[in-house]
């Protein structure tokens, strides 16, 4: 059935007007969820970035750190510093709190930073293979196979302990967090890459290509020009969509304790502390970082599935 | 005429989107008798394909069935429950699409698909069903059909796939066919033979079949009346020599302008008109075709034409409106065919 | 058919050497396979001895036939923490892993379909809404915190069931398993649904979508201008439609199966391959990692092509001889 098709929009306005009528933000604005899950993300990333100001405590600081906080419970005075622990302390009286706000850096960090260096791995080879086709194409896109066939946290495990073995041991505390972000990116990268292959493929096609190609000119900045925005959506989504992939990635590594250094912890790394006090009854100390990892990464999955849909409209 | 087998009347179909209700269908209304094949032409977008979908009830959200009502054989079928239309569906009404590449499921034998359909709609047994299958298969010019039944869809070519869908079609002899766009995706010299076949089995059986295309070709050939739709009203309908030889509407005038006839002189211009059809969510006030007629004037963006008896033709026009002193005056750019029309 | 056939295992093959090659490069050259053996002080003339006797100076492609012929022959070298036999240590391990694995790709498989199709035709309805947003929360909970939540739940409160180990195992022959005890079942029970969970989520939302799209294709459409009752076109039509790419997709889930194993291993401490190989990426064991990535390319080789049989027997466009497989 040919579905009507809607009018086309008023004339042009202000970019911000425009966006402000856009079906994207009409989308947004009349969908409850994906205004709830913005709203966390945002504050969530504020207060992560903000850390170092609102965190009562430095949790990435030994010294900070007084033992006779140790246990204390949730919305009580700790008995060494007399402060206020309002999600409770964990064993060496580090405040949950804190930790949160620093480790939730830590995984925005190691997340964003690791999304950042797939889509540019990504894009780059998808524009590679599509433009220049032939046998770097084929290798190109087979590896991008066996990448999408074989799961992320296995690939990352594999590129973690290959890089451990190939940096000397004294240097593994400083470099981890970097050999933690190329982990995730390597294994992450494939997705864009078929997607930005697909649409270079289309793009060579056009005549304005093929007229570059006679008259000796290289069709390379023209055609990116008309490519960028094409695949800016598709990119975006996918992004969107891997940063709480990442994020859950880098906990899961924190949590098998093969992620960042114990000194430095993550959302994983402060659940994987936690578990051992499940069965003693000090349930903040695991429950917080918890909510904390699935607030972070439900809110992001569900600004990506929004934002799918709404540039899809196809596959609602 | 006895009554009528489908009988349409004022039929509203509506899509609710986010910028508005766009009416799809508003205000149709025609008659199919037994045996009769009503041809249903116009541009895509126009509605006709809709009103196919309408009749047999397969409109889905976010589109609905706004107001009117559909007859078939008398009884009200635009109301009636959805188990209940999904009993006149396929039993009563068969129904033709388009692309017998894509009506069929292709993971399931054409036999298994016929006789699942066979078996919905009488109680015939397993071995029963399957003679009746292969009935059907050799009715409709398969050859070697207790062979073919056990093949594939894709194991058919184009032509016999869509003779495949018109055995589907034909499962229960109901009493309506609508063939939407039949022979559109065929190759051409598969399209002759399905029309045949299609109008030897309406003959034969007394099948009154609705055939919605936009090929005036076909229509000529194959229909004994013609609706002709625009934005989602039928501008004139009437039997198919009188509306292809004279026709009244404006619309009608250029479509049929546009299709070459035997008959015609080779010295008459073919008519073009200026312009497309408006969109669903854009259709003028009045008249939808104003814009583009050549014989409008203030009244056709102002009043809605309703549909008019001009000799044997239905026409939604002002100029035929007797009652409108000055309609005549407008006629002037009329060129020759139509006073003919008229004074038949 | 034959041909299609023998496409796929060309294929297989050529997939299991690229991962033993990449196997092979990890054994040879990430972290120092002689200091392993003879240790960090061992003088230059050993180090040399031991390299020649190891036939590290022989050309690489000679290196790596033997190792593909030694890895054909059970051997997989020797871990550098335990000192034991690499073949022998996964062996004890494998059948925890194919257990787990097994029980949990078919908990998935069945859920998953059930409710995928459920939330496809009632579109709407409440309680596919409610199942669709779960799921979504399903997506975002990382597999080890349902884990501990589980834990938590069943073990810490109600204490119904054990929160780590394999229970009592029984023996037939070198397989062990768990499920002709009743501890052992009992301690299968969170692993399993734990393990299941991702999967199912995904095979649901999968299914759903591949059932829309299917429902919206002609013939379905076609099926219903005939008066085709509703559950016949859901169940009959439209979903063996649907098992097509559904299929394919599961076969490769099965695959990270095995992978998410890693996880739901370390949460109850199972003793199977995943938790052996998170030790040994903590310890840069490298025989063992390299071990452990052959046998997952093994893995994912044989599902892929138990997949291709599958497809073979939904689709009848492939087995006509002459169709090239269409995917």
């Amino acid at each position: 059935m040919h579905a009507p098709v809607p009018a086309p929009a008023a004339p042009p306005k202000g970019r911000l007007a425009r966006f402000l009528d856009s079906d994207l933000f009409y989308s947004f604005r009349t969908s409850p969820m994906a205004i709830l899950a913005g709203t966390v993300a945002a504050l969530m990333t504020l207060a992560a970035l903000l850390a170092g100001l609102l965190a009562p405590q430095n949790a990435f600081d030994p010294a900070a750190l007084n033992l006779m906080d140790g246990y204390t419970k949730p919305l009580e005075q700790g008995l060494g510093s007399q402060g206020l622990f309002v999600l409770g302390a964990d064993a060496q009286g580090r405040d949950i709190l804190s930790a949160i706000l620093f480790g939730s850096r830590l995984s925005l960090v190691v997340g964003v930073a690791s999304v950042a260096f797939s889509l540019v791995l990504g894009v780059g080879l998808g524009l590679l293979a599509g433009y220049v086709g032939g046998r770097i194409e084929a290798l190109i896109m087979r590896i991008a196979d066996i990448q999408l066939s074989f799961p992320a946290i296995l690939i990352a495990l594999l590129v973690f302990g290959v890089a451990r073995g190939l940096i000397p041991p004294h240097r593994h505390e400083e470099m981890a967090v970097v050999v933690l972000i190329i982990a995730i990116g390597l294994s992450n990268w494939a997705q864009y890459a078929r997607t930005v292959r697909a649409s270079t493929l289309v793009e060579k096609n056009k005549d304005y290509v093929q007229a570059a190609r006679l008259l000796g000119i290289s069709p390379l900045p023209v055609m990116l020009k008309h490519l960028l925005p094409n695949v800016a959506g598709p990119v975006l989504v996918i992004a969107t969509i891997n940063l709480a992939l990442a994020i859950i990635e880098e906990a899961t590594l924190s949590y098998l304790g093969v992620g960042v250094p114990a000194t430095q912890p993550s959302l994983g790394t402060l659940i994987r502390f936690g578990q051992q006090y499940l069965f003693s009854g000090e349930w903040w100390i695991l429950l917080f970082p918890a909510l904390a990892l699935v607030l972070l990464a439900l809110s992001i999955n569900l600004l990506g599935d929004w934002l799918r849909d709404a540039l899809n409209p196809k596959l609602r | 005429m006895s009554e009528p087998v489908l009988s349409v009347r004022d039929l509203r179909v509506e899509f609710v989107t986010r910028r508005g209700i766009l009416k799809a269908i508003d205000g149709v209304s025609f008659d199919i008798a037994k045996g009769e094949v009503l041809g249903v032409v116009g541009e895509s977008g126009a509605g006709k394909s809709v009103t196919g979908s309408a009749v047999i009830g397969l409109i889905d959200p976010p589109g609905r069935i706004a107001g009117g009502e559909v007859r078939l054989g008398g009884q009200r079928i635009d109301n009636l429950s959805p188990e209940a239309m999904r009993r006149v569906r396929g039993k009563r009404i068969g129904m033709i699409f388009q692309d017998p590449l894509t009506s069929l499921n292709p993971l399931y034998r054409v036999g298994e698909q016929l006789v699942e359909t066979i078996q919905t709609h009488t109680n015939l047994s397993n071995a029963g069903a399957r003679k009746r299958a292969i009935e059907l298969l050799a009715e409709v010019g398969i050859p070697a059909p207790e062979r073919r039944i056990d093949g594939y869809p894709h194991e058919f070519s184009g032509g016999m796939r869509q003779r495949v869908v018109i055995a589907l079609a034909l499962c229960a002899e109901p009493e309506l066919i609508i063939a939407d766009e039949p022979t559109t995706a065929l190759d051409v010299s598969v399209q002759a033979q399905i029309i045949s076949l299609l109008k030897r089995l309406g003959r034969e059986h007394g099948t009154a079949i609705m055939l919605v295309t936009h090929d005036m070709g076909v229509i000529a050939e194959t229909a004994d009346r013609v609706a002709v739709m625009y934005s989602g009203r039928i501008a004139e309908i009437g039997p198919v020599r009188q509306v292809v030889q004279t026709p009244l509407h404006p619309y009608a005038k250029g479509l049929m302008g546009a299709i070459p006839t035997l008959v015609q002189s080779s010295d008459d211009r073919l008519v073009q008109i200026p312009g497309s059809m408006p969109r669903l969510s854009a259709i003028p006030p009045g008249c939808p075709f104003h814009p583009r007629c050549p014989h409008a004037w203030d009244r056709c963006s102002r009043d809605r034409p309703d549909p008019i008896q001009h000799a044997e033709h239905r026409v939604a026009c002002h100029l035929y409106d007797a009652n409108d002193p000055t309609a005549k005056a407008h006629m002037i750019h009329t060129h020759a065919p139509l006073e003919e029309g008229v004074a038949s | 058919m034959i041909a299609y056939l023998l496409r796929s295992l060309v294929q297989a093959a050529l997939v299991m050497l690229a991962v033993a090659f990449i196997a092979f490069s990890m054994f040879r050259f990430v972290g120092d396979p002689i200091a392993s053996i003879v240790g960090q002080d061992a003088t230059l003339k050993d180090r040399q001895e031991l390299s020649r006797a190891l036939g590290l100076d022989d050309p690489m492609p000679v290196q790596f036939a033997r190792f593909l012929a030694n890895a054909a022959q059970g051997d997989l070298g020797l871990s550098y923490r335990q000192g034991r036999p690499v073949a022998a240590l996964l062996g004890e391990r494998l059948p925890a892993t194919i257990e787990l694995a097994l029980l949990s790709a078919l908990l998935a498989l069945v859920v998953g379909l059930t409710l995928g199709v459920y939330t496809a035709i009632r579109r709407n309805g409440l309680l596919a809404n409610v199942i669709m947003s779960a799921s979504l929360v399903g997506v975002s909970l990382p597999t080890f915190l349902i884990g501990i939540g589980l834990i938590y739940i069943f073990s810490v409160e109600l204490r119904w069931l054990p929160s780590f180990g394999r229970g009592d195992v029984v023996r037939l022959g070198w397989w062990t398993t768990g499920l002709l005890t009743e501890s052992g079942r009992k301690s299968l029970v969170m692993p399993v649904v734990t393990l299941a969970f991702f999967q199912l989520t995904l095979i649901m939302r999968l299914v759903r979508s591949e059932m829309l799209e299917v429902m919206r294709t002609e013939y379905v459409r076609f099926a219903r201008a005939r008066g085709i009752p509703d559950r016949v076109i859901h169940f009959r039509h439209a979903l063996r439609n649907t098992m097509v790419p559904v299929v394919t997709i599961t076969g490769l889930q099965l695959g990270s199966v095995i992978a998410f194993a890693i996880v739901t291993e370390t949460v109850f401490n199972w003793p199977g391959l995943g938790a052996l190989f998170v030790q040994s990426v903590q310890v840069v064991d490298v025989p063992v990692m390299a071990a452990y990535l052959m046998f997952v390319g093994l893995v994912f080789v044989v599902v892929n092509l138990l997949t291709d049989l599958v497809y073979l027997m939904l689709d009848p466009r492939l087995r006509s001889a002459s169709a090239a497989p269409a995917r």
